[in-house]
């Protein structure tokens, strides 16, 4: 089944301002990244889905369902975690799930039970009982996403999830995600303008800018290429690539740090071997993916 | 082989199957959680403040009417009359309720939160329109309903002094309606155009005092019909000017005076009342039609 499916999807603000150009994209349900620059038309993709706003001309689909003909249908199985700050300060988060639950047709007693449900999945325990206004802005955005996981849903649809999130919260966000997509069985849609984080939870990944789409795909497709070691030494670098090479090694050079395929194991043996024969100060040894930006590298300045 | 009891596992997330409830249980979850939310129930103590002062006020006003009355046998005030004078009350009740229903939903940005649900665009204002329409409608009956109770209870003419009085309180609760409709649709469609409540309890005020000024110029100006046609200019005169002439006697009894001079132009009065209310309900639907989408 296809989850979302457009096909020349076109909006235009008042005739002049284009959100989305002859946007043409098919993607299966799993974890999917939308990814582009701020005003690349996400948010406007998102509405259009929802069906807050009507396309100026082509066509959509959500779940099998047209949002444009049947928006309470697409919407009773869609959840929805907006962007910006979207909860009263003075309900506590457990009553406003649990409003929320029955705004989504959702009876009494399940909104309730169903709310503390989602909050703890989310991970609010107690907390859960004060009032919004006093959270944490890590807190506030796990309240967003619990109400769009309150009734079931199977499609999330979720704006910038990470915004205004330290390192360490953007990480628990993003594995919550994660967790969604893989042991809950619901199918997200993740926007973003960070490519490097949603790629680490995507199975799919759909890149726009100026509203037309740059690539959509798989992402194991996109990083078919092998892993690399990352090695760095404080000294002596020329005579590592050297010795490396030697080796058989296909060694590149990155500024200070020299990228290394990693065949198997036994690479790191080799590296650590050369490094320990000359003697050298090793600063670091990582193993690195190749990143999804530099697909986007040579297309992205175009647009500057 | 079962699992053994006594043992607490995290069962995961479950998927739900149950039934999922259509639009008229929606709308009036959302109609009772309006409700609740006028009169500050499930909020903070600070929030039940305000309304419950006012109520204590109108019921206060009622039981002393009910108590003179049963004392010196002399009706101090019809229904009608009742909720006519209590309308500077209600002017500030609407002025403190209807930001508190719209407003706060507009500055938090919860909107969103509500429109990606299976709900229609109209019945959100509806349901919060519905909602002050019946509080305030509770605001003004209540205290009528303890009148009608005490007045009930001290007759001397055993059963039709009873049915007299039902007659009298039910125009009287009808009028309570129309005082609140008028009121609930102008507030909340003021509110629902700002996202501070300072200023929209401020434009609320502002809508109904300073349009009484007008009405005080038009009466004095030498045409008879510009003068019965004056209270057409204030919202609460205009619900007196309707009061006075669908209810007549019972909202001014005979000789007592008072009452709006609206000489013949009762009728209009009526439908510039019915045009109001739908001109408040339309302007409030569009405007959500525009809140909706962004």
């Amino acid at each position: 089944m296809t989850l979302i499916a457009t096909e020349s999807l076109t909006k235009t603000y008042g005739g002049r301002v284009t959100a989305l150009a002859d946007l043409t994209v098919s993607v299966e349900p799993g974890i999917i990244g939308l990814v582009g620059a701020n005003g690349a038309g996400k948010s406007t993709l998102i509405k259009i889905l929802l069906g807050l706003l009507p396309p100026t001309s082509g066509r959509v689909s959500v779940l099998g369902l047209d949002p444009t003909t049947a928006p309470a249908a697409v919407r009773a199985r869609v959840g929805y975690m907006p962007e910006h700050d979207a909860l009263p300060p003075d309900l506590s988060a457990a009553e406003l799930v649990t409003h929320l639950g029955r705004i989504s047709g959702l009876p009494r007693t399940v909104a309730r039970e169903r709310a503390s449900e989602a909050l703890r999945h989310v991970g609010l325990y107690e907390e859960r009982y004060r009032p919004v206004g006093g959270y944490s802005t890590g807190m506030k955005q796990r309240v967003k996403l619990a109400q769009a996981l309150v009734h079931d849903p199977d499609l999330l649809l979720l704006d910038e999830p990470t915004n205004g999130l330290d390192p360490a919260g953007r990480d628990a966000m993003l594995a919550l995600i994660q967790r969604i997509g893989t042991e809950f069985g619901i199918s997200v849609l993740v926007c973003s303008h960070l490519l490097g984080e949603v790629e680490r939870i995507c199975d799919t990944l759909v890149a726009i800018d100026g509203g037309r789409l740059l690539r959509a795909d798989r992402i194991a497709a996109m990083t078919s290429a092998t892993d690399v070691l990352a090695v760095e030494v404080s000294e002596g670098t020329d005579d590592l690539a050297a010795r490396l090479a030697a080796l058989d090694l296909p060694v590149a050079r990155e500024g200070r740090l020299l990228l290394v395929p990693l065949a198997d194991d036994a690479t790191y043996d080799l590296i650590l071997g050369a490094v320990a024969e000359l003697d050298l100060p090793l600063h670091r040894l990582d193993q690195r993916r190749h990143r999804v930006a530099e697909l986007f590298a040579t297309r992205e300045p175009s647009h500057v | 082989m079962s699992e053994p009891t006594g043992v607490i596992h995290d069962i995961g997330y479950q998927r739900y199957t149950g039934p999922r409830l259509g639009r008229r249980h929606v709308f009036g979850a959302l109609y009772l959680h309006g409700l609740r939310t006028v009169f500050g129930l499930g909020r903070t103590a600070k929030a039940k403040i305000f309304p419950w002062l006012v109520v204590g006020i109108v019921t206060l006003v009622a039981a002393g009417i009910t108590a003179v009355r049963s004392q010196i046998g002399e009706v101090v005030m019809t229904y009608a009359q009742f909720a006519d004078s209590m309308s500077w009350l209600v002017i500030f009740f609407v002025a403190v309720a209807a930001p508190e229903l719209v407003s706060r939903d507009l500055r938090s940005g919860v909107l969103p939160l509500y429109f990606s649900r299976p709900l229609p665009r109209d019945d959100y204002p509806l349901a919060k329109l519905l909602a002050l329409v019946s509080a305030i409608w509770l605001l003004l009956g209540g205290p009528q309903l303890v009148m009608f109770l005490g007045a009930a209870f001290t007759t001397d003419k055993g059963m039709s002094g009873v049915w007299d009085e039902l007659l009298d309180l039910l125009p009287g609760l009808l009028y309570a309606g129309l005082w609140a409709a008028v009121f609930a649709s102008i507030g909340l469609l003021v509110a629902s155009l700002t996202g501070k409540r300072a200023f929209a309890a401020g434009g609320i005020v502002a809508v109904f005092l300073m349009t009484t000024p007008i009405v005080g110029t038009l009466s004095i100006l030498p045409s008879r019909t510009i003068n019965e046609l004056a209270f057409l200019a204030s919202p609460s005169t205009l619900v007196g000017g309707v009061g006075t002439w669908a209810l007549g006697d019972l909202l001014v009894p005979e000789g007592r005076g008072g009452g709006v001079p609206i000489g013949d132009f009762g009728p209009v009065y009526g439908v510039a009342a019915v045009l109001l209310v739908a001109a408040c309900v339309a302007l409030l639907l569009l405007r959500y039609r525009k809140v909706a989408a962004r």
